[in-house]
């Protein structure tokens, strides 16, 4: 039997606003330990939350972004659990009245856009770091105590839910990577797996390929990048699979995934999971966003990566739309073919030698001039004025001034010299070993310091070669 | 009776209270008065009224994006049983 893998993801984004969700102390990494804490973040009797405006507008912002419909009416509840990163002894988090409802988005895929619903985001608040001393390492159940710094807790963070609708670790993969840079092109987050500040848990399942029944799904976490992600769920497929071909039942059940070993460990099963107690957080009244705020928020959001990267595939194959588009980079590329370079010329240079960071700090001129030149600049020069290019005020000009030496003239007594030192690998390139080119044309570059055309020099070398 | 034990049980399981036999005795029955007394509430005809989270009229009570200072870390261990360090010291939980 083929199986089809069923996955949804649960992704939480730390929101980058100056102050917390619900005190005024400064939202963030930086301060030392338990210096970002104030009576209503540490829960001391009588302190009251008041809600922090930008949060909330983000989050309809994000909602917008994801086609998501704006309720009416929002409801903070307190979720109630006990446990020591959480002082009140309760969650803040909207509940069954949520922010941002039945958005989708849209993932482009070689095989036509493909629509992820989103269910539902939320905003809610983080909870406190706590480091587990003493016992087994790691493992709560054998550790003597808990240190509590509580800088993170009350940092507003966005709680986005998918519909089962993504059918393959790459299809999640890609849907991570749209979602992360729409987040980070709103302006409202960081989204980087690595410090935390994006957050990615997936519920699996798997089905008889062509069913649309939804069988037990299994819950997957700390998963530290996309690439885990991906291969936590691959991990987890694998695993449901041969638990339906061996005759078993597959048990819900939370699974950590140890990126290292690739291994997926049970978690112990809570007795009383999920039983918070939901109810309305009293403390709090309902968000009514007007429909100017609403309307003034879509006008912001800026031209979405997945409506960018069916533009960019138009002139380009989708991988590297992708690339360009969720690297940031796909504005300079635009900007670079718009001042007369040619289309994938630019997208190779951009892809392959920018980093992301550099992206807004090129000036698309002086990089279309460079891709105009690279056949006839030397290597090493278009090396050294890629390294520069993000710097204020960076001119091609000096570095199209260094053409390369094209002169057959000049070369081709440097070519015979590299020919008559080197008679093994003559021998070896006239038995078939075409790799060799390779060598002859390093070499000649190098006993010219970097500046021969490397194109005639190749052309040059296979001649003589090839006699 | 509008509470169970095995309730009142669960629920101080969920908080993590250690309760004697006159206690769980006890919040029975006054869990029960108490939820009796709102349960009234049921007895009336409410089906054209919406449920309401909150007594007053009042909504989008919220204050901009501004610092204020944080306590000092006397005040934020003030009340703290153990301190270990600047972080709080609490027992393992399970
Ligand atoms: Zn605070």
């Amino acid at each position: 039997m083929t199986w089809q893998p069923v996955v949804g993801l649960e992704i939480h984004v730390q929101l980058k606003t100056r102050t917390k969700m619900f005190c005024r102390c400064a939202n963030g990494f930086g301060g030392g330990e338990n210096t970002q804490t104030c009576p209503v973040c540490l829960a001391l009797p009588g302190a009251l939350p008041v809600p922090n405006r930008i949060a909330l507008e983000w989050t309809l912002k994000l909602g917008l972004a994801l086609g998501c419909e704006i309720p009416k009416r929002a409801v903070f509840a307190r979720k109630n659990y006990f446990y020591p990163d959480s002082p009140k002894g309760y969650q803040i988090s909207q509940y069954d009245l949520p922010s941002c409802v039945n958005g989708r988005m849209l993932v482009p895929s070689s095989a036509g856009d493909h629509e992820v619903g989103i269910v539902r985001a939320h905003l809610e608040e983080d909870a406190a770091k706590t480091v587990h001393v003493g016992g087994r390492t790691g493992r709560i159940g054998g550790a003597e105590h808990s240190l509590v710094d509580f800088n993170r807790v009350g940092t507003p963070l966005v709680e986005i839910v998918t519909g089962p609708d993504i059918h393959s670790s790459e299809d999640a993969r890609r849907f991570l990577q749209l979602l992360r840079q729409t987040i980070v092109e709103l302006g409202i987050s960081d989204a980087e797996m690595e410090k935390g500040t994006l957050r990615v848990d997936a519920n699996v399942s798997v089905r008889p390929a062509g069913s649309a029944e939804l069988r037990t799904r299994c819950e997957l976490k700390n998963m530290n990048s996309f690439r885990f992600v991906a291969q936590g769920i691959d991990a987890e497929v694998a695993r449901q699979i041969a638990v339906y071909e061996a005759g078993g039942e597959v048990v819900q059940e939370t699974y950590d995934f140890d990126a290292s070993s690739g291994a997926l460990t049970a978690r112990r099963s809570k007795e009383e999971a999920d039983d918070y107690r939901y109810f309305p957080e009293p403390d709090l009244v309902p968000v009514e966003p007007p429909a100017e705020l609403v309307e003034r928020l879509r006008g912001e959001l800026p031209e979405l990566p997945s409506v960018r990267i069916r533009r960019l595939e138009r002139e380009l194959d989708l991988d590297r739309a992708l690339v360009l588009v969720t690297g940031g980079l796909d504005r300079l590329y635009e900007a670079t073919v718009a001042a007369g370079a040619e289309p994938l010329p630019v997208a190779n240079l951009i892809a392959n030698r920018l980093a992301t960071s550099a992206g807004d700090a090129v000036d698309a001129s002086q990089l279309a001039l460079l891709v105009g030149a690279r056949d006839r600049i030397p290597r090493a020069v278009l090396d050294d004025a890629l390294s520069h290019i993000d710097e204020p005020g960076f001119e091609a000009a000096p570095y199209l001034a260094q053409e390369a030496v094209s002169d057959t003239g000049e070369l081709e007594p440097v070519i015979a010299r590299i020919i008559d030192a080197n008679p093994g690998q003559v021998a070896a390139y006239r038995g078939g070993k075409e790799g060799l080119l390779g060598f002859f044309v390093g070499q000649v570059l190098k006993e010219t310091g970097g500046k021969a055309n490397a194109r005639v020099v190749s052309e040059l070398v296979r001649e003589r070669l090839g006699a | 009776m509008a509470i169970t034990r095995e309730e009142v049980l669960h629920v101080a399981k969920l908080a993590r209270l250690e309760l004697s036999g006159d206690e769980v005795e006890r919040l029975t029955l006054e869990l029960g008065a108490i939820l009796e007394a709102v349960g009234k509430v049921a007895e009336l005809d409410l089906d054209d009224v919406p449920p309401t989270s909150h007594p007053l009229e009042l909504v989008n009570a919220w204050r901009e994006d501004e610092p204020y200072d944080s306590l000092g870390l006397d005040a934020v261990f003030a009340n703290a049983p153990q301190r270990e360090d600047d972080l709080f010291r609490v027992p393992p939980t399970t």
